[in-house]
C-alpha cells in the first residue's frame, strides 16, 4: 500500500513535462548538428546534389521536405497505436506519398516556375529516407507533439544543409545569390562562373567539405 | 501486437479512403489555378520568344494587346474549325498533335505586332525529342521570314547543367539573327555545331554554337527546328508571295 501512495506523484510529474524540456530540446537540436541526417546519417544524398544548383528553388524543396516530415510524423504518430504491425510500412509509405503529392499539386497551383524545376524532386521525397527514417525510429514509438519536434529537427537539419550547398553552388556557378548577380554588383564583371559547380560533381565535392569540416569540428569517428 | 488479417484489411481500406479522398479533394479544388498557370505559363512562352519579359509584366495584358494568333494546316490553309468547333491556336497542344501524321497536324501561328498594323514577327511552335524525353518550344521569324528574330527552348527531362541548358538564356540568344534559308535558297534550319567555342563569329548564318557534352540535345533541337520550319513552309510560302504582291501593287500605285 505504501509503495503505492509513493509511486503516484512520480508518474504525475513525468505527464507535467516541459513544453520545451532538455530532453525536447534535444529533438530540435540533435539533427542539427551531431546527428544530421545528411551529414551523419549521410541520407537523402540524392537529393541534395540534384537540387541545389540554385538557391530559391533549393529553398522551396526545403520548406517542402520540413512540411513533409513533419506532417507524416504526427499523422503516424497519432495513429501509431493502431497501425498494424505487419504493413505498417506500407501505411507509413501511403501518408509520405499523399503529402508529396498534395505539396506538389500545390506547387503547381502556386509556383508554377519552381514547380517545373522541382517536380521530379519533390516526387521523390517520398523515397528521401531521411522521412522514412524518422517515421520508423520514432513516430511509431513516440507521442505526438514529440514526434513534431523531431520531425522539425529533422526538417532544418536537412534544410541547412541543401542550402548552405546551393550557397555555394549558386554564387560559384552562377556568380549569383536568389538570382542576384552578386560579383556583377561588386565590380567583378568578368568573374568566370565555375562550370563544375553546376554540375552534381560540384554538390558531392561541397558536400564533403561540409561533412569534413564538420566532423573535424565535433570530433565524430564513423564506427 | 498482433492483429487478425480481417483488421489488416479493414484498416487498409479506410486508410486508403481517407487519404484518396484527401487527393482527389486537392485536385479537384487546385485544378482551376493550375489550368491558369498552365495558360500563363503558354504566355510567357509565345512573348518569350520575341521580347525579354520582366519578373513584374503583366503579361496577359501585354499577350492581349501583341498577340494575335491563328491555326493553319499542313497546306498552309487557315483552319477556323474542326468538326463545327471552332478552334483557339493556344489551346491547340502541340504535344497531341505530334502524335499525328504531320499532313493531319493542326499548326498554331501567333502574329507579334510591336504596334500598329505591321506584323513584326511570326511566332511559331516546335515540338521534337531530346535525348531523355520531349523537348519544345517557340521559334519567332522576322517579317523577312528569313532571319530568326529569338527563339525559346523548353524540356521534360534533360540532363540538367547538360541538355538543360537550352532553356538557359544565354544558349537562345545565339539563335537571335541567324537565317534558316542558306546562300542558294534553300532552307536548312539552323544547325547547333557540335563542340562549343564561345566565340560567336566562328559560325555562318546558319550555325550556332553546339551544347558541349549535350550532342543529342542539340541534334534534337536542330531536327526539331528544321522540321517544323518545313512543316510551316506552304503557310509562310504563301504570307511571303501575299507580302510581296501588296508591295509590288503599292510600287504599282494601285
Amino acid at each position: 500500500m505504501s509503495t503505492e501512495v509513493a509511486d503516484k506523484p512520480v508518474k504525475q510529474k513525468e505527464k507535467s513535462e516541459d513544453l520545451f524540456s532538455k530532453r525536447r530540446r534535444k529533438f530540435i537540436s540533435d539533427p542539427l548538428n551531431d546527428d544530421n541526417p545528411i551529414t551523419v546519417q549521410v541520407l537523402g544524398i540524392c537529393s541534395a546534389l540534384a537540387v541545389t544548383t540554385q538557391l530559391s528553388p533549393t529553398l522551396i524543396m526545403a520548406i517542402s521536405v520540413v512540411f513533409v516530415i513533419v506532417f507524416s510524423n504526427l499523422i503516424i504518430s497519432l495513429i501509431r497505436n493502431m497501425v498494424p504491425g505487419r504493413v505498417r510500412i506500407i501505411v507509413q509509405l501511403a501518408v509520405i506519398a499523399t503529402l508529396v503529392t498534395l505539396v506538389d499539386q500545390v506547387l503547381k497551383a502556386y509556383f508554377y516556375d519552381a514547380w517545373k524545376v522541382l517536380s521530379v524532386f519533390v516526387g521523390l521525397i517520398i523515397t528521401n529516407c531521411i522521412v522514412m527514417g524518422r517515421l520508423e525510429a520514432f513516430a511509431m514509438g513516440n507521442k505526438p507533439y514529440d514526434s513534431v519536434l523531431d520531425g522539425l529537427g529533422s526538417g532544418f537539419g536537412y534544410a541547412w544543409v541543401i542550402l548552405a550547398v546551393a550557397f555555394f553552388r549558386e554564387l560559384l556557378g552562377s556568380g549569383a545569390i536568389f538570382g542576384f548577380k552578386v560579383f556583377e554588383a561588386i565590380g567583378l564583371e568578368n568573374f568566370p562562373n565555375n562550370g563544375l559547380m553546376v554540375s552534381p560533381v560540384g554538390a558531392f565535392m561541397i558536400l564533403g567539405m561540409i561533412i569534413w569540416i564538420q566532423r573535424s569540428m565535433t570530433g565524430y569517428v564513423e564506427r | 501486437m498482433r492483429q487478425s488479417n480481417t483488421y489488416i484489411i479493414v484498416f487498409s481500406a479506410v486508410l486508403t479512403i481517407i487519404l484518396g479522398g484527401l487527393l482527389s479533394l486537392a485536385a479537384v479544388g487546385l485544378k482551376p489555378m493550375q489550368d491558369m498557370q498552365v495558360a500563363l505559363d503558354t504566355q510567357k512562352k509565345i512573348l518569350g520568344a520575341v521580347m525579354q519579359l520582366q519578373p513584374t509584366d503583366d503579361v496577359p495584358a501585354i499577350y492581349e494587346e501583341k498577340i494575335e494568333s491563328l491555326v493553319v494546316d499542313a497546306n498552309g490553309e487557315e483552319v477556323k474549325e474542326v468538326d463545327g468547333e471552332p478552334i483557339v491556336a493556344e489551346k491547340v497542344s502541340i504535344e497531341s498533335e505530334f502524335d499525328k501524321d504531320p499532313q493531319d497536324r493542326l499548326y498554331p501561328v501567333y502574329k507579334y505586332s510591336e504596334g500598329g498594323d505591321q506584323v513584326t514577327a511570326y511566332i511559331l511552335p516546335i515540338f521534337g525529342v531530346g535525348l531523355w524525353d520531349d523537348i519544345w518550344g517557340y521559334i519567332a521569324l522576322n517579317n523577312d521570314f528569313e532571319t530568326l528574330a529569338g527563339i525559346v527552348l523548353d524540356h521534360a527531362g534533360e540532363t540538367p547543367g547538360l541538355g538543360a541548358r537550352i532553356t538557359s538564356i544565354e544558349v537562345q540568344e545565339r539563335f537571335k539573327g541567324k537565317k534558316i534559308y542558306d546562300d542558294v535558297g534553300e532552307l536548312v534550319g539552323i544547325r547547333m555545331v557540335k563542340g562549343e567555342t564561345g566565340e560567336p563569329s566562328a559560325y555562318g548564318d546558319n550555325e550556332v554554337d553546339g551544347l558541349s557534352g549535350a550532342t543529342i540535345t542539340a541534334k534534337g533541337v536542330n531536327n526539331m527546328i528544321s522540321d517544323y520550319l518545313n512543316y510551316y513552309q506552304p503557310y509562310l510560302k504563301k504570307l511571303s508571295e501575299g507580302g510581296a504582291q501588296a508591295s509590288h501593287r503599292q510600287e504599282a500605285g494601285i
